[in-house]
């Protein structure tokens, strides 16, 4: 048995310890955001953020997430509002839109982590992620412009 | 905001509303779809169960105005739920924030053809839906005329609202809506549409996807999302060679498996397989993890049938002494090929490969089916519910309408799912459960290692060019596994749609020309992915056409626009090619002045004819297909033997264009898919299995190799909407290949004739 807290909600899951976070999500939670691509920690569809740091939850078995804290898509911000999701709503990034909650999980932590990104800081972080349908030139984009308005929020808040 | 998705539309019991009254103007019968007197044999009138254009299937307006438009074409990234709302919704006179879109069941008899693919959504349902839009504002006007006792012809409907200039009057949508649905629907000649000059979203960049915010708030629901009370998972293991079946099987480690309910066997397919399930041992389980641990335990031992020694090393030399052999079938002769030839100055000859390919959607397929009073019901992610719905129905022993086939969003298609063999495999495994919901997920392994693939393929090319490098002679010999062999025993010749596709339609301006086809026998499933033939014809044609050049000492880009021509319209029929995607060779001739300008506008784009510095090289190639014209730009730098493609610039002549912004999207995706082609992707077998399995092994572009910059050109008459529409879903595909393998011939005077370029320049 396990507890974690999931979007800021306490949940347990006292099944197979070695279910992978993924499936324990998908199909135990109901939170089907999160996305199967690969299984094999190749393709980021189902990226999470396992207490801050993005990770696959595909490859991570529940048993060792006593008392971690899981962000999934569904509860990456309130209203939908995270710099990035309205990046990527800008910019019409989606095309299918199955890899998109993997990249605006990874690229959430990638803007939230930095306060500046360049291409090369893309490249390195948002290549975990795949796009079969080759969304990665407005990926691109509106990760630099999330990024922009990230440190504008800062800024503004600094002040 | 969040209310456009299929599970939100359904959750607030919208379809259920429309018997309470809710949704007033979609209570009705429908009008028969055809059109008498328009031709039955092309385009849209040619498809299975035609189109429909009556407002009451595909607008429902509710009492607080909002409208909801059906989809009954399938969403898979090309943004077709967006784009059909614009149509509909700019004839209406709609305010976008009041649209939304509900997705259609599979159901031909009532919505026309659905089947999603042919890059046809927009070329053939385009009027239609127009007229859907502008007969619900006619009805809507009728309604307010008749309230305020004025002439029809005194009131105007837009903003959502219909008013009357002389009283200053006007009524909301959703307060006319009842007294419109009463009406009867305008006869279709008495219509009038918008034009083009009042049009607010059709060509317009300012629409957003109507399911962004669901998509970047996970709130979407793909078939592989589907949640069914008391709903089960399953996985198959499915014969590692093409037409195999179970020896023996073992399953007793799977059953101890706490969580594992049952294991199932499916029958193997029979020749030809069409969309029939592969067969094997089905796990159904409590969840995806213990389905698939319950596969990994299974005892199986395969006896693997005839295919059991298909071999791709093997089989490229069978294919290439085909290709290199005397006596295919002649499929294009024009003028004397011989004669020609032998009077060349000057022969060349080339010999291009291309690997089968994988269609990989990133949602593999998946798919719940749940049996209750002998009605099956489906959610899944299919591009042809219709043809779905009849196979689903075959399969269970039902009739078509005690089958719903329920579509969801589409992670990806491609191809892939217009093959419904996996919503079978549901069926049959939620039947063995007495017809309990059973959800089955097909895992990466099995998406590349079971697949309908694209097919494999070598293209012999010779001409003969005289004294002033001029191409005189072109023989095109296309040896190739066909599609039609899962329909058919194995007709081992391509068929005409195949043959259509850039091959017997090529439009170069050479005299002499014949093409052949040899024959060549199918070892694997083979299937449509994205572009299909003129994936291996680009390739090949227009690798060619550079190699020519270089023969000739020209410019690739001077001699490609003068292999293209002058610029003439060209009937296709007359060179073999009774197909011409389905469309009248009248109203869609091949057009080689609009070839040429795709091509100019890609080498500007690209700034061609720039100097490059050592290890860099610009390429171009231009190709015709789904009655678009794409020509792409590349430039690609090769560092010790790997390529990357920095910059790429395509333009595209679609005809009038109805959503510009997903022209551009389609293009860009399309780029990143030909790179990958190009550079890395294939699928290989050995002793009949495939030897690629996940993404770690079947390789596709990520974020570092894809174009840093791509410039995307809409060329031509981008508000002709009288005129016909092209495609845009597959075109901007087939010559990507060819414009980065020609740069990498400029940028290293090594000609890339095999896909992918894998590791082909290391030293
Ligand atoms: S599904 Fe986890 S990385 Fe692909
Ligand atoms: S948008 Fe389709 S896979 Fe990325």
């Amino acid at each position: 048995m396990v507890k974690l807290v999931i979007n800021g909600e306490e949940r347990q899951f006292d099944g197979d310890q070695d279910t992978p976070l993924l499936w324990v999500l998908r199909d135990e939670m109901g939170l089907t955001g999160t996305k199967f691509g690969c299984g094999i920690a190749a393709c980021g569809a189902c990226t999470v953020h396992i207490d801050g740091a993005p990770s696959f939850a595909c490859v991570t078995p529940v048993g060792v997430l006593e008392g971690a804290k899981i962000t999934t898509i569904e509860g990456l911000s309130e209203n939908g509002d995270h710099p990035v999701q309205e990046a990527w709503r800008d910019l019409n990034v989606a095309q299918c839109g199955y890899c998109q909650a993997g990249q605006v999980m990874q690229a959430a932590a990638l803007v939230d982590q930095y306060d500046t990104v360049t291409d090369e800081d893309i490249d390195a972080v948002m290549s975990a992620n795949l796009c079969r349908c080759g969304t990665y030139p407005r990926i691109r984009a509106a990760v630099k412009q999330a990024a922009a308005a990230k440190s504008g929020t800062k800024e503004a808040e600094a002040q | 905001m969040r209310n456009s998705s299929i599970t939100n539309v359904s959750r607030r019991g919208l379809l259920g509303g429309m018997g309470a009254g809710a949704f007033v103007l979609a209570v009705g019968l429908p009008r028969p779809g055809r059109a008498q007197e328009e031709e039955p044999e092309f385009g849209r009138d040619a498809m299975p169960n035609g189109w429909r254009d009556d407002p009451k299937i595909f607008i429902a307006i509710a009492e607080d105005g909002t409208v909801t438009v059906t989809c009954h074409r399938q969403e898979m990234g090309q943004g077709v739920r967006t784009s059909i709302a614009m149509v509909v919704a700019d004839e209406l006179g709609a305010e976008w924030d009041n649209v939304r879109v509900t997705q259609a069941p599979g159901d031909e008899e009532k919505y026309g053809n659905q089947d999603t693919d042919g890059s046809r959504s927009l070329r053939h349902h385009f009027m239609p839906l127009r007229r859907a839009g502008a007969a619900a504002r006619t009805m809507l006007e009728q309604a307010a005329a008749a309230q305020w006792g004025v002439d029809v012809a005194e009131v105007k409907a837009d903003g959502h609202k219909v008013s009357h200039a002389g009283s200053g009057k006007s009524l909301g949508y959703g307060e006319l809506a009842a007294a419109a649905m009463d009406l009867e629907v305008p006869a279709r000649d008495s219509l009038t549409l918008k034009d083009p000059s009042e049009f607010r979203y059709i060509g317009k960049n300012s629409i957003g996807l109507v399911d962004n915010m669901d998509i970047t708030t996970g709130n979407t629901t793909y078939g592989i999302d589907v949640r069914r009370e008391g709903m089960l998972y399953a996985v198959v293991a499915r014969p590692p060679v093409y037409g195999g079946k179970v020896a023996s099987l073992d399953d007793s480690a799977a059953l101890a498996i706490d969580g594992v309910e049952k294991v199932v066997q499916i029958d193997p397919a029979e020749f030809p397989t069409e969309f029939a399930p592969l067969g094997g041992v089905a796990v159904i389980a409590k969840n995806t993890y213990l389905a698939m641990k319950g596969r990994d335990a299974l005892q199986i031992e395969w006896e693997d049938g005839p295919n059991a020694e298909y071999d791709s090393e093997a089989y490229r030399e069978s294919l290439s002494q085909a290709a290199n052999s005397d006596g295919g079938k002649v499929i294009r002769d024009e003028g004397d090929y011989d004669a020609a030839a032998a009077g060349a100055a000057q022969t060349v000859e080339a010999e291009y490969y291309i690997p089968h390919l994988a269609q990989a959607p990133m949602e593999p397929p998946a798919a719940v089916v749940e049996i209750k009073d002998g009605k099956a019901e489906a959610w899944a992610c299919v591009q042809a519910p219709q043809v779905t719905r009849l196979r689903l129905a075959e399969r269970l022993g039902l009739s078509e309408d005690a089958v719903k086939v329920n579509v969801t969003l589409l992670g990806g298609g491609f191809g892939r799912k217009s093959k419904p063999d996996f919503v079978l495999e549901a069926g049959i495994l939620s039947q063995a459960m007495d017809g309990a919901p059973v959800k089955l997920t097909w895992s990466r392994e099995d998406d590349i290692r079971h697949g309908y693939y694209h097919t494999v393929s070598v293209e012999k090319m010779t001409a003969g060019l005289d004294a002033d490098g001029k191409t005189i002679a072109w023989r095109h010999r296309t040896a190739a596994p066909t599609i039609g062999s899962i329909f058919a025993p194995d007709p081992a010749q391509k068929l005409p749609f195949e043959l259509g596709m850039g091959l017997l339609n090529m439009p170069l301006a050479i005299e002499n020309i014949r093409a052949e086809n040899p024959q060549a026998q199918a070892h694997v499933r083979i299937g449509w992915y994205r572009a299909v033939s003129n994936i291996p014809h680009a390739f090949a044609i227009q690798s060619f056409a550079a190699e020519l050049a270089n023969a000739a000492g020209r410019d690739q880009k001077d001699y490609l626009l003068e292999l293209i021509g002058p610029a003439r319209q060209i009937d296709p029929t007359n060179q073999g090619d009774v197909w011409n995607y389905g469309e009248n060779p009248d109203v869609y001739p091949v057009d080689t002045g609009r070839m040429a300008a795709v091509v100019e506008a890609a080498a500007d784009g690209i700034e061609w004819g720039r100097e490059m510095p050592e290890g860099r090289g610009l390429g171009i190639a231009g190709h015709y297909s789904f009655v678009s014209y794409v020509a792409v730009a590349a430039e690609v730098e090769v560092v010790d033997g790997e390529v990357m493609v920095p910059r790429v610039s395509i333009a595209i002549d679609c005809g009038a264009h109805v959503n510009p912004d997903r022209i551009r999207s389609q293009m860009e995706g399309a780029v990143i898919m030909g790179v990958g082609q190009a550079l890395m992707t294939e699928v290989n077998f050995a002793e009949g299995r495939a030897q690629q399995g996940n993404f770690d092994s079947y390789l596709i572009p990520r974020m570092d190799r894809a174009p840093k910059r791509i410039d995307v050109h809409l060329v031509g008459d981008d508000a002709a909407y009288d005129r016909p529409l092209g495609g845009v879903g597959e075109p901007g595909l087939p010559p990507v290949v060819p414009a980065i393998t020609n740069a990498v011939f400029a940028a290293t005077k090594k000609r890339i004739r095999r896909l992918p370029i894998a590791d082909q320049l290391r030293s």
